[in-house]
């Protein structure tokens, strides 16, 4: 056992361990961070992979970004934990014999040995100066770049339903129009009243 | 030496995990999210695994545009969670039923 095989192992185990918390505990805070782990094991595993351009986006769009929206919205929702567990013994058979089914095929189908998967010798290794952001880049902006800008379009769409969703306008607040604010004339705001003297002018009202 | 076998062993018991999450927390739509995040990361293994045991590039780029759309996929997905609790104050799944579906 190699210490690559070790570490393989160990962080295999993490991922499980922290996806099974991710699902089953009580607190959606929780859930989001350990799915934090979730995501930076992955991405640790996907290190050994020799992916080391994707394990850092990982990191950074997951765990930077994706999952600080998610505990955010956490945040933003007053939501009542207790009520939220009921009926969750109630499908833990269901969830778990459909899981167990689908675990079993594809563990059948995976260790049948009919791909001879295990004749798939893992490759030597890269050596130091291979760039694997340079093997992406040349990929994605030669074979798939009509791709590549699909996907900039999809998250562009993505960030106009995500504002467009979540944009309201409360008729109760109170905001400024500057444009009505530069037109304003004397006479809207100006009155002028004669106060004959020797009396208040509440008087004359 | 790590079999391919083994991650893909992995990926499955992820994937099988996620699709779990999504049974048991029917009253958590924060959570089914969650799980299905985790669902897309059990493909993203599989695809870095396969394109590191056949020396391909090209499954590293599907994991890119994964990455996108689930990116695209949960901030949707949460603003229009966000958009359901304002209205019915509740992100009770079986509450959701105002489409009639």
């Amino acid at each position: 056992m190699t210490l690559l095989s070790v570490v393989f192992y160990v962080l295999a185990a993490v991922l499980v361990g922290s996806s099974a918390m991710v699902i089953s505990v009580r607190n959606p805070v929780k859930a989001a961070l350990f799915l934090v782990l979730c995501f930076f094991s992955a991405a640790c595993i996907w290190i050994t992979l020799e992916a080391e351009f994707l394990a850092i986006t990982l990191v950074l769009v997951y765990v930077g970004a994706v999952m600080v929206l998610f505990l955010f919205v956490v945040m933003m929702l007053d939501i009542d934990i207790v009520q939220m567990r009921e009926g969750f013994t109630r499908y833990l058979p269901v969830g778990a014999v459909i899981a167990g089914i689908m675990m079993v095929e594809i563990a059948l189908v995976v260790l049948s040995g009919r791909f001879e998967l295990d004749n798939v010798a893992r490759p030597a290794g890269q050596p130091a100066d291979y760039s694997n952001t340079r093997e992406l880049g040349l990929l994605l902006y030669t074979d798939y770049v009509l791709a590549f800008e699909v996907a900039g379009l999809i998250l562009l769409v993505a960030i106009v339903a995500a504002i467009a969703l979540t944009l309201r306008r409360r008729p109760e607040t109170l905001y400024q129009k500057p444009s009505m604010q530069v037109q304003v004339k004397k006479s809207d705001r100006l009155r002028v009243v004669d106060v004959p003297s020797g009396t208040r002018q509440g008087d004359v009202e | 030496m790590i079999p391919l076998s083994h991650y893909l062993v992995l990926s499955a018991v992820l994937f099988a995990l996620s699709v779990v999450g999504v049974f048991l927390n029917r009253k958590n739509l924060v959570i089914i999210l969650m799980a299905i995040e985790l669902l897309l990361l059990a493909v993203n293994i599989n695809f870095v695994a396969f394109s590191h045991y056949l020396g391909d590039p090209a499954g590293q780029v599907f994991v890119f545009f994964i990455l996108t759309v689930a990116a695209a996929e949960a901030a949707i997905g949460l603003a229009i969670l966000i958009l359901l609790f304002r209205n019915r104050h509740s992100i009770n799944v079986q509450d959701l039923d105002q489409l009639k579906g």
